[in-house]
Protein backbone atom coordinates (compact mmCIF):
# COMPACT_ATOMS: atom_id res chain seq x y z
CA UNK A 1 0.00 0.00 0.00
CA UNK A 2 2.57 2.47 -0.85
CA UNK A 3 0.13 5.43 -0.33
CA UNK A 4 0.14 4.70 3.52
CA UNK A 5 3.14 4.85 4.88
CA UNK A 6 4.36 4.80 8.37
CA UNK A 7 7.90 5.07 10.22
CA UNK A 8 11.03 3.67 8.33
CA UNK A 9 13.79 1.82 9.90
CA UNK A 10 11.67 -0.17 12.62
CA UNK A 11 10.45 -3.38 11.29
CA UNK A 12 11.86 -6.52 13.31
CA UNK A 13 11.32 -8.54 9.65
CA UNK A 14 14.49 -10.64 9.04
CA UNK A 15 15.68 -13.37 6.25
CA UNK A 16 17.93 -16.01 5.94
CA UNK A 17 18.42 -16.31 2.52
CA UNK A 18 20.54 -19.43 2.78
CA UNK A 19 17.92 -21.47 4.42
CA UNK A 20 15.20 -20.32 1.85
CA UNK A 21 13.99 -22.57 -0.50
CA UNK A 22 12.28 -20.15 -2.74
CA UNK A 23 8.59 -21.56 -2.70
CA UNK A 24 7.40 -18.03 -2.83
CA UNK A 25 4.52 -18.94 0.20
CA UNK A 26 6.05 -15.45 1.91
CA UNK A 27 5.30 -13.47 -1.21
CA UNK A 28 1.76 -14.67 -1.57
CA UNK A 29 0.69 -14.41 1.95
CA UNK A 30 2.01 -10.90 2.48
CA UNK A 31 -0.58 -8.12 2.26
CA UNK A 32 2.19 -5.50 1.49
CA UNK A 33 4.36 -7.24 -1.26
CA UNK A 34 7.41 -6.49 1.07
CA UNK A 35 8.93 -9.80 0.29
CA UNK A 36 9.54 -10.95 -3.53
CA UNK A 37 11.04 -14.26 -5.13
CA UNK A 38 14.18 -13.64 -7.10
CA UNK A 39 16.51 -16.36 -9.04
CA UNK A 40 14.23 -18.54 -7.02
CA UNK A 41 15.31 -16.99 -3.26
CA UNK A 42 12.93 -14.34 -1.20
CA UNK A 43 14.06 -10.79 -1.07
CA UNK A 44 13.03 -7.66 1.29
CA UNK A 45 12.31 -5.25 -1.52
CA UNK A 46 10.58 -3.01 0.82
CA UNK A 47 11.25 -3.24 4.73
CA UNK A 48 9.49 -0.38 5.55
CA UNK A 49 6.21 -1.71 4.11
CA UNK A 50 5.90 -4.55 6.62
CA UNK A 51 3.61 -3.64 9.08
CA UNK A 52 5.13 -7.15 11.49
CA UNK A 53 1.79 -9.08 10.80
CA UNK A 54 4.02 -12.24 11.12
CA UNK A 55 2.33 -14.02 7.97
CA UNK A 56 5.17 -14.95 5.86
CA UNK A 57 7.63 -16.25 9.48
CA UNK A 58 4.53 -18.26 10.03
CA UNK A 59 4.13 -19.95 6.63
CA UNK A 60 7.39 -20.82 5.88
CA UNK A 61 7.90 -23.92 5.52
CA UNK A 62 12.16 -23.77 6.54
CA UNK A 63 11.47 -21.20 8.63
CA UNK A 64 13.93 -18.71 7.06
CA UNK A 65 11.69 -15.73 8.04
CA UNK A 66 11.96 -14.38 11.50
CA UNK A 67 9.99 -11.13 12.48
CA UNK A 68 8.83 -10.10 15.81
CA UNK A 69 4.70 -9.94 15.62
CA UNK A 70 2.62 -8.01 17.64
CA UNK A 71 -0.35 -6.37 18.01
CA UNK A 72 -0.27 -2.63 16.79
CA UNK A 73 -2.31 -0.64 18.72
CA UNK A 74 -1.58 2.18 20.89
CA UNK A 75 -3.97 0.71 24.45
CA UNK A 76 -2.83 -2.50 24.02
CA UNK A 77 1.14 -1.35 24.16
CA UNK A 78 0.06 1.14 27.05
CA UNK A 79 -1.28 -1.97 28.84
CA UNK A 80 1.84 -4.24 28.22
CA UNK A 81 4.04 -1.20 29.37
CA UNK A 82 1.59 -1.28 32.88
CA UNK A 83 0.67 -4.73 33.25
CA UNK A 84 3.23 -6.39 31.34
CA UNK A 85 3.06 -8.45 28.13
CA UNK A 86 0.74 -11.69 29.70
CA UNK A 87 -1.45 -9.48 31.07
CA UNK A 88 -2.05 -7.25 28.47
CA UNK A 89 -5.50 -7.35 26.14
CA UNK A 90 -7.33 -6.00 23.29
CA UNK A 91 -10.61 -6.36 25.15
CA UNK A 92 -13.22 -3.73 24.11
CA UNK A 93 -10.24 -2.06 21.91
CA UNK A 94 -11.03 -0.29 18.87
CA UNK A 95 -9.49 -2.60 16.53
CA UNK A 96 -11.48 -5.45 16.70
CA UNK B 1 -60.60 -30.05 30.59
CA UNK B 2 -57.37 -30.28 28.36
CA UNK B 3 -56.63 -27.58 26.10
CA UNK B 4 -54.62 -28.67 23.08
CA UNK B 5 -54.00 -25.08 21.53
CA UNK B 6 -51.33 -23.11 22.38
CA UNK B 7 -53.72 -20.21 23.71
CA UNK B 8 -54.83 -19.74 27.49
CA UNK B 9 -58.93 -21.46 27.87
CA UNK B 10 -59.55 -17.75 28.97
CA UNK B 11 -58.85 -15.72 25.75
CA UNK B 12 -60.64 -18.20 23.28
CA UNK B 13 -63.76 -16.08 23.72
CA UNK B 14 -64.80 -15.91 19.91
CA UNK B 15 -64.67 -19.93 19.94
CA UNK B 16 -61.51 -22.07 18.94
CA UNK B 17 -59.25 -21.94 15.80
CA UNK B 18 -60.16 -24.35 13.59
CA UNK B 19 -57.92 -27.56 14.66
CA UNK B 20 -58.19 -27.10 18.78
CA UNK B 21 -61.45 -29.63 18.60
CA UNK B 22 -59.62 -32.45 17.20
CA UNK B 23 -57.96 -33.86 20.30
CA UNK B 24 -58.13 -37.34 19.42
CA UNK B 25 -54.33 -37.20 17.61
CA UNK B 26 -51.46 -35.79 19.34
CA UNK B 27 -50.01 -34.70 15.72
CA UNK B 28 -52.63 -32.28 14.46
CA UNK B 29 -51.58 -30.65 11.91
CA UNK B 30 -51.76 -26.56 11.80
CA UNK B 31 -54.74 -25.47 9.34
CA UNK B 32 -53.02 -24.62 6.34
CA UNK B 33 -54.51 -21.53 5.97
CA UNK B 34 -55.08 -19.83 9.11
CA UNK B 35 -58.28 -18.43 8.93
CA UNK B 36 -57.42 -14.47 9.53
CA UNK B 37 -60.95 -13.32 11.01
CA UNK B 38 -60.29 -15.42 14.16
CA UNK B 39 -57.63 -13.88 16.31
CA UNK B 40 -55.58 -15.73 18.68
CA UNK B 41 -54.79 -14.17 22.03
CA UNK B 42 -54.75 -11.02 19.98
CA UNK B 43 -53.07 -11.70 17.01
CA UNK B 44 -53.61 -13.36 13.76
CA UNK B 45 -52.16 -17.36 13.62
CA UNK B 46 -49.11 -17.17 12.10
CA UNK B 47 -47.41 -20.16 9.32
CA UNK B 48 -47.38 -23.04 10.67
CA UNK B 49 -43.92 -24.82 11.57
CA UNK B 50 -41.78 -25.73 8.92
CA UNK B 51 -40.01 -28.87 8.18
CA UNK B 52 -36.64 -27.71 9.60
CA UNK B 53 -37.77 -26.79 12.69
CA UNK B 54 -36.40 -28.78 15.73
CA UNK B 55 -37.11 -28.33 19.36
CA UNK B 56 -34.38 -26.43 21.42
CA UNK B 57 -33.15 -24.76 17.78
CA UNK B 58 -34.33 -21.50 15.95
CA UNK B 59 -33.42 -21.42 12.58
CA UNK B 60 -31.44 -18.36 11.44
CA UNK B 61 -32.75 -15.99 9.20
CA UNK B 62 -30.09 -15.58 6.63
CA UNK B 63 -30.90 -19.91 6.18
CA UNK B 64 -32.90 -20.14 2.68
CA UNK B 65 -33.46 -24.30 2.97
CA UNK B 66 -31.49 -27.01 4.08
CA UNK B 67 -29.52 -29.81 2.09
CA UNK B 68 -29.34 -33.32 2.82
CA UNK B 69 -25.43 -34.40 2.46
CA UNK B 70 -23.32 -37.52 3.12
CA UNK B 71 -22.64 -35.73 5.98
CA UNK B 72 -26.27 -34.44 7.17
CA UNK B 73 -28.31 -31.65 6.75
CA UNK B 74 -26.47 -28.35 5.35
CA UNK B 75 -28.38 -25.00 5.76
CA UNK B 76 -28.12 -23.20 2.55
CA UNK B 77 -27.31 -19.60 2.94
CA UNK B 78 -29.47 -16.74 1.34
CA UNK B 79 -27.23 -14.61 -0.27
CA UNK B 80 -28.46 -10.92 -0.30
CA UNK B 81 -28.07 -9.29 2.88
CA UNK B 82 -31.88 -8.34 4.48
CA UNK B 83 -32.90 -5.26 6.60
CA UNK B 84 -32.29 -7.03 10.13
CA UNK B 85 -28.58 -8.01 8.59
CA UNK B 86 -27.66 -4.22 7.57
CA UNK B 87 -29.65 -3.10 10.58
CA UNK B 88 -27.45 -5.54 12.86
CA UNK B 89 -24.03 -4.48 11.12
CA UNK B 90 -25.57 -0.85 11.76
CA UNK B 91 -25.61 -1.31 15.54
CA UNK B 92 -21.84 -3.06 15.64
CA UNK B 93 -20.62 -0.44 13.56
CA UNK B 94 -22.34 2.46 15.95
CA UNK B 95 -20.09 0.24 18.96
CA UNK B 96 -23.72 -1.24 20.61
CA UNK B 97 -23.97 -5.18 20.76
CA UNK B 98 -20.82 -6.15 19.89
CA UNK B 99 -20.13 -8.83 21.51
CA UNK B 100 -22.85 -11.09 20.24
CA UNK B 101 -22.78 -11.11 16.63
CA UNK B 102 -21.57 -14.09 16.05
CA UNK B 103 -22.95 -17.34 13.53
CA UNK B 104 -22.34 -20.86 14.48
CA UNK B 105 -19.43 -22.37 13.31
CA UNK B 106 -19.37 -25.37 11.10
CA UNK B 107 -20.46 -25.58 7.44
CA UNK B 108 -23.20 -24.21 5.08
CA UNK B 109 -23.66 -24.33 1.68
CA UNK B 110 -24.25 -21.14 -0.92
CA UNK B 111 -26.26 -21.78 -4.16
CA UNK B 112 -26.45 -25.73 -4.85
CA UNK B 113 -23.18 -27.16 -4.12
CA UNK B 114 -22.15 -30.17 -4.78
CA UNK B 115 -18.92 -32.47 -4.24
CA UNK B 116 -17.09 -30.91 -6.22
CA UNK B 117 -17.76 -27.02 -4.78
CA UNK B 118 -14.73 -25.21 -3.10
CA UNK B 119 -14.99 -24.63 0.65
CA UNK B 120 -14.66 -21.10 1.73
CA UNK B 121 -13.58 -20.62 5.20
CA UNK B 122 -13.93 -17.70 7.45
CA UNK B 123 -14.43 -16.44 10.58
CA UNK B 124 -17.45 -16.70 12.66
CA UNK B 125 -18.24 -12.99 12.91
CA UNK B 126 -21.29 -11.98 11.71
CA UNK B 127 -19.88 -9.17 9.56
CA UNK B 128 -17.32 -11.39 7.90
CA UNK B 129 -20.25 -14.29 7.43
CA UNK B 130 -22.24 -11.75 6.13
CA UNK B 131 -19.87 -10.04 4.02
CA UNK B 132 -18.62 -12.89 1.81
CA UNK B 133 -22.20 -14.31 1.90
CA UNK B 134 -23.19 -10.86 0.34
CA UNK B 135 -20.39 -11.82 -1.92
CA UNK B 136 -21.29 -15.04 -3.49
CA UNK B 137 -24.15 -13.95 -5.73
CA UNK B 138 -24.83 -17.47 -7.62
CA UNK B 139 -21.97 -18.97 -6.56
CA UNK B 140 -22.17 -22.82 -5.41
CA UNK B 141 -20.07 -23.40 -2.89
CA UNK B 142 -19.57 -24.45 0.72
CA UNK B 143 -18.61 -22.61 3.58
CA UNK B 144 -16.78 -23.56 6.68
CA UNK B 145 -17.14 -20.94 9.52
CA UNK B 146 -14.31 -21.73 12.10
CA UNK B 147 -15.00 -20.55 15.60
CA UNK B 148 -12.66 -17.37 16.04
CA UNK B 149 -15.01 -16.37 19.33
CA UNK B 150 -16.90 -13.91 16.97
CA UNK B 151 -14.17 -12.06 15.80
CA UNK B 152 -13.36 -10.87 12.93
CA UNK B 153 -10.52 -12.59 10.38
CA UNK B 154 -7.56 -10.42 10.79
CA UNK B 155 -7.96 -9.77 14.21
CA UNK B 156 -8.87 -13.40 15.35
CA UNK B 157 -5.48 -14.38 13.04
CA UNK B 158 -3.52 -11.76 14.82
CA UNK B 159 -5.17 -12.97 18.24
CA UNK B 160 -4.41 -16.46 17.06
CA UNK B 161 -8.18 -17.90 17.44
CA UNK B 162 -8.41 -18.24 13.77
CA UNK B 163 -5.35 -21.01 14.05
CA UNK B 164 -3.88 -23.93 11.79
CA UNK B 165 -5.43 -26.13 14.96
CA UNK B 166 -8.92 -24.94 14.42
CA UNK B 167 -9.36 -25.00 10.72
CA UNK B 168 -7.98 -28.67 10.98
CA UNK B 169 -10.14 -29.45 13.62
CA UNK B 170 -13.18 -27.91 11.79
CA UNK B 171 -12.58 -30.09 8.64
CA UNK B 172 -12.51 -33.30 10.73
CA UNK B 173 -15.73 -31.97 12.70
CA UNK B 174 -17.63 -31.72 9.60
CA UNK B 175 -16.46 -34.40 8.07
CA UNK B 176 -15.08 -32.42 4.63
CA UNK B 177 -13.72 -36.01 3.31
CA UNK B 178 -17.40 -37.46 3.45
CA UNK B 179 -18.76 -33.64 1.77
CA UNK B 180 -16.55 -33.08 -1.11
CA UNK B 181 -14.22 -35.24 -3.24
CA UNK B 182 -11.54 -32.04 -3.59
CA UNK B 183 -8.67 -31.67 -0.81
CA UNK B 184 -8.45 -28.06 -0.99
CA UNK B 185 -9.78 -24.64 1.62
CA UNK B 186 -9.82 -21.69 0.17
CA UNK B 187 -8.71 -19.02 2.93
CA UNK B 188 -8.63 -15.12 3.46
CA UNK B 189 -5.15 -14.23 3.13
CA UNK B 190 -5.31 -12.14 5.84
CA UNK B 191 -5.76 -15.06 8.02
CA UNK B 192 -1.87 -16.31 6.73
CA UNK B 193 -1.05 -14.22 10.69
CA UNK B 194 -2.43 -17.04 12.03
CA UNK B 195 -2.83 -19.84 10.20
CA UNK B 196 0.12 -22.53 8.92
CA UNK B 197 -1.12 -23.80 5.31
CA UNK B 198 2.00 -26.61 6.25
CA UNK B 199 0.66 -27.10 9.52
CA UNK B 200 -3.48 -27.96 8.21
CA UNK B 201 -2.12 -30.06 5.33
CA UNK B 202 -0.66 -32.13 8.52
CA UNK B 203 -3.36 -32.18 10.48
CA UNK B 204 -6.27 -33.03 8.21
CA UNK B 205 -4.71 -33.47 5.17
CA UNK B 206 -6.53 -30.31 3.57
CA UNK B 207 -4.16 -27.76 1.05
CA UNK B 208 -4.55 -24.30 1.73
CA UNK B 209 -5.18 -22.18 -0.89
CA UNK B 210 -4.87 -18.22 -0.48
CA UNK B 211 -7.31 -16.92 -1.37
CA UNK B 212 -8.47 -13.16 -1.62
CA UNK B 213 -7.95 -10.09 0.72
CA UNK B 214 -11.21 -8.68 0.09
CA UNK B 215 -14.63 -10.65 -0.03
CA UNK B 216 -15.74 -8.66 -2.65
CA UNK B 217 -13.15 -10.45 -4.77
CA UNK B 218 -14.31 -14.07 -3.62
CA UNK B 219 -16.18 -14.99 -7.15
CA UNK B 220 -13.26 -13.50 -9.35
CA UNK B 221 -11.31 -14.96 -7.31
CA UNK B 222 -13.01 -18.25 -8.43
CA UNK B 223 -13.97 -17.57 -12.13
CA UNK B 224 -9.80 -17.19 -12.41
CA UNK B 225 -9.22 -20.69 -11.33
CA UNK B 226 -8.45 -20.10 -7.76
CA UNK B 227 -5.86 -17.69 -8.99
CA UNK B 228 -5.72 -14.20 -7.37
CA UNK B 229 -4.02 -11.03 -9.10
CA UNK B 230 -1.34 -8.87 -7.13
CA UNK B 231 -4.45 -6.55 -6.68
CA UNK B 232 -6.46 -8.66 -4.49
CA UNK B 233 -3.29 -9.70 -2.42
CA UNK B 234 -2.45 -6.11 -1.35
CA UNK B 235 -4.28 -4.67 1.87
CA UNK B 236 -6.44 -1.61 1.30
CA UNK B 237 -7.82 1.41 3.45
CA UNK B 238 -10.03 3.51 1.49
CA UNK B 239 -11.78 6.73 2.76
CA UNK B 240 -14.68 4.50 3.37
CA UNK B 241 -12.72 1.93 5.18
CA UNK B 242 -11.88 4.41 7.52
CA UNK B 243 -14.83 6.15 7.77
CA UNK B 244 -16.87 2.95 9.15
CA UNK B 245 -14.36 2.77 11.84
CA UNK B 246 -15.02 6.33 14.01
CA UNK B 247 -18.60 5.70 15.37
CA UNK B 248 -16.87 2.91 17.39
CA UNK B 249 -14.16 4.91 18.49
CA UNK B 250 -16.48 7.61 19.72
CA UNK B 251 -18.89 5.38 20.88
CA UNK B 252 -15.78 3.69 23.54
CA UNK B 253 -14.67 7.26 24.36
CA UNK B 254 -18.46 7.76 26.10
CA UNK B 255 -17.30 6.85 29.36
CA UNK B 256 -13.99 7.87 30.02
CA UNK B 257 -14.90 11.40 28.83
CA UNK B 258 -17.76 11.60 31.56
CA UNK B 259 -14.97 10.78 34.07
CA UNK B 260 -12.67 13.81 32.19
CA UNK B 261 -15.34 16.37 32.03
CA UNK B 262 -15.82 15.93 36.05
CA UNK B 263 -12.59 16.76 36.18
CA UNK B 264 -12.46 19.59 33.12
CA UNK B 265 -15.33 21.03 35.29
CA UNK B 266 -13.57 20.97 38.79
CA UNK B 267 -10.17 22.46 37.24
CA UNK B 268 -12.20 25.24 35.49
CA UNK B 269 -13.64 26.34 39.07
CA UNK B 270 -10.64 27.48 40.87
CA UNK B 271 -10.08 30.98 40.75
CA UNK B 272 -9.36 34.11 42.73
CA UNK B 273 -11.98 33.23 45.61
CA UNK B 274 -10.79 29.81 45.54
CA UNK B 275 -13.38 27.92 43.72
CA UNK B 276 -16.11 28.90 42.35
CA UNK B 277 -19.18 26.93 41.29
CA UNK B 278 -20.17 29.51 39.07
CA UNK B 279 -17.26 29.56 37.53
CA UNK B 280 -16.77 25.77 37.32
CA UNK B 281 -20.31 25.80 35.18
CA UNK B 282 -18.84 28.57 32.70
CA UNK B 283 -15.62 28.00 32.00
CA UNK B 284 -15.96 24.54 32.33
CA UNK B 285 -18.29 24.45 29.42
CA UNK B 286 -15.76 26.41 27.27
CA UNK B 287 -12.87 23.50 28.93
CA UNK B 288 -15.23 20.87 27.90
CA UNK B 289 -15.75 22.39 24.17
CA UNK B 290 -12.16 22.33 23.66
CA UNK B 291 -12.34 18.06 24.73
CA UNK B 292 -15.02 17.53 22.11
CA UNK B 293 -13.08 19.24 19.70
CA UNK B 294 -10.09 17.67 20.45
CA UNK B 295 -11.99 14.18 20.29
CA UNK B 296 -13.36 15.57 16.93
CA UNK B 297 -10.36 16.57 15.48
CA UNK B 298 -8.56 12.70 16.62
CA UNK B 299 -11.04 10.52 15.99
CA UNK B 300 -13.09 11.87 13.18
CA UNK B 301 -10.86 14.58 11.30
CA UNK B 302 -7.38 12.67 11.42
CA UNK B 303 -8.64 9.15 10.56
CA UNK B 304 -10.46 10.87 7.33
CA UNK B 305 -7.92 12.68 6.32
CA UNK B 306 -5.11 10.23 7.09
CA UNK B 307 -3.17 9.88 3.62
CA UNK B 308 -3.51 14.05 2.93
CA UNK B 309 -2.08 14.98 6.25
CA UNK B 310 1.85 15.41 5.88
CA UNK B 311 4.04 13.44 8.32
CA UNK B 312 4.48 9.61 9.18
CA UNK B 313 3.76 9.54 12.62
CA UNK B 314 -0.10 9.65 14.01
CA UNK B 315 0.34 11.63 16.53
CA UNK B 316 2.01 14.15 15.31
CA UNK B 317 -1.34 14.24 12.08
CA UNK B 318 -3.12 14.22 15.48
CA UNK B 319 -1.49 17.33 16.96
CA UNK B 320 -1.64 18.93 13.42
CA UNK B 321 -5.79 18.59 12.66
CA UNK B 322 -6.01 19.36 16.53
CA UNK B 323 -4.11 22.77 15.84
CA UNK B 324 -6.57 22.99 12.50
CA UNK B 325 -9.76 22.20 14.30
CA UNK B 326 -8.46 24.69 17.48
CA UNK B 327 -9.39 27.56 15.14
CA UNK B 328 -13.53 26.31 16.09
CA UNK B 329 -12.68 27.31 20.00
CA UNK B 330 -15.44 30.12 21.17
CA UNK B 331 -14.55 33.30 21.09
CA UNK B 332 -13.83 35.94 23.46
CA UNK B 333 -11.25 34.43 25.71
CA UNK B 334 -8.36 35.70 27.07
CA UNK B 335 -4.85 35.12 25.12
CA UNK B 336 -3.91 32.59 28.11
CA UNK B 337 -7.44 31.05 27.91
CA UNK B 338 -6.91 30.35 24.71
CA UNK B 339 -3.59 28.85 24.50
CA UNK B 340 -4.67 26.58 26.97
CA UNK B 341 -7.52 25.36 25.44
CA UNK B 342 -5.59 25.11 22.12
CA UNK B 343 -3.52 23.14 23.71
CA UNK B 344 -6.28 20.72 25.34
CA UNK B 345 -7.02 20.57 21.69
CA UNK B 346 -4.07 19.39 20.44
CA UNK B 347 -2.82 16.78 22.75
CA UNK B 348 -6.48 14.91 22.89
CA UNK B 349 -6.14 14.82 19.10
CA UNK B 350 -2.65 13.28 19.02
CA UNK B 351 -3.73 10.95 21.58
CA UNK B 352 -6.55 9.42 19.87
CA UNK B 353 -4.74 9.84 16.89
CA UNK B 354 -1.96 7.73 17.95
CA UNK B 355 -4.80 5.51 19.11
CA UNK B 356 -5.88 4.73 15.66
CA UNK B 357 -2.84 2.99 14.74
CA UNK B 358 -4.65 -0.22 16.48
CA UNK B 359 -7.39 -0.13 13.48
CA UNK B 360 -4.87 0.25 10.56
CA UNK B 361 -3.51 -2.02 8.83
CA UNK B 362 -0.18 -0.94 7.82
CA UNK B 363 1.37 0.32 11.44
CA UNK B 364 4.07 -1.72 12.62
CA UNK B 365 3.86 -2.53 16.22
CA UNK B 366 7.74 -1.50 16.42
CA UNK B 367 6.60 1.58 14.80
CA UNK B 368 3.60 2.67 17.18
CA UNK B 369 5.91 1.89 20.09
CA UNK B 370 8.90 4.35 18.90
CA UNK B 371 5.86 6.71 17.84
CA UNK B 372 4.41 6.17 21.65
CA UNK B 373 7.62 6.95 23.80
CA UNK B 374 8.26 10.12 22.18
CA UNK B 375 4.84 11.12 22.12
CA UNK B 376 2.93 10.41 25.12
CA UNK B 377 4.94 12.21 27.63
CA UNK B 378 4.92 15.34 25.49
CA UNK B 379 1.09 14.82 25.23
CA UNK B 380 1.21 14.53 29.21
CA UNK B 381 2.96 17.79 29.25
CA UNK B 382 1.18 19.94 27.18
CA UNK B 383 -1.78 18.44 29.14
CA UNK B 384 0.03 19.67 32.52
CA UNK B 385 0.67 23.39 30.67
CA UNK B 386 -2.78 23.45 29.58
CA UNK B 387 -4.02 22.69 33.41
CA UNK B 388 -1.47 25.23 34.83
CA UNK B 389 -2.29 28.49 31.95
CA UNK B 390 -6.30 27.56 32.50
CA UNK B 391 -6.03 28.30 36.49
CA UNK B 392 -3.84 31.23 35.79
CA UNK B 393 -6.46 32.60 33.61
CA UNK B 394 -8.93 32.46 36.31
CA UNK B 395 -6.69 35.21 37.45
CA UNK B 396 -6.14 37.58 34.67
S1 LIG C 1 8.39 -18.87 2.46
FE1 LIG C 1 10.43 -19.21 3.27
S2 LIG C 1 11.33 -20.72 1.92
FE2 LIG C 1 9.53 -19.95 0.87
S3 LIG C 1 10.33 -18.31 -0.41
FE3 LIG C 1 9.67 -17.34 1.49
S4 LIG C 1 11.51 -17.33 2.77
FE4 LIG C 1 11.90 -18.75 1.10
S1 LIG D 1 5.38 -9.52 8.61
FE1 LIG D 1 3.55 -9.27 7.37
S2 LIG D 1 3.84 -7.31 6.35
FE2 LIG D 1 5.83 -7.94 7.12
S3 LIG D 1 6.77 -9.01 5.43
FE3 LIG D 1 5.78 -10.56 6.67
S4 LIG D 1 3.78 -10.80 5.78
FE4 LIG D 1 4.60 -8.89 4.96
Amino acid sequence: MKTFRYLPGVATLSLDDTTCVGCGMCETVCPHGVLKIDHKKAAIIDPDGCMECGACATNCPVHAITVTPGVGCASYIIQTWIKGKEAATCGGGSCC
Amino acid sequence: MTNPCSCRPDCCTQGAPAGCEKISSPFVPLPAAAPKDIPCCGSPITKPAGPHEMPGYTICQFVRNFTETPTGRVPIIDTRLTGRDWLGAFRVRLGIFRDAYQVAPGIYGAGSPGPDSPVLVTANYKLSFDTLRRQLGSVDAWIMVCDTRGINVWCAAGKKTFSSQEVADRAVRCNLTQLVRHRQLVLPQLSATGVSAQKVKQLCGFEVVWGPIRAEDITRFLKNGMTADETMRRVTFSTTERLVLTPVELYLLAKPLVRVLAAVFLISGFGPGLFSFHAAWSRGLYAAAAFVLGIFSGAVVMPILLPWIPGLSFSLKGATTGLICAVLLPRGLSGTAFSALMLVVMAVSSYLAMNFTGCTPFTSPSGVEKEMRLAIPLQAVAMLAASVLWILAAFV
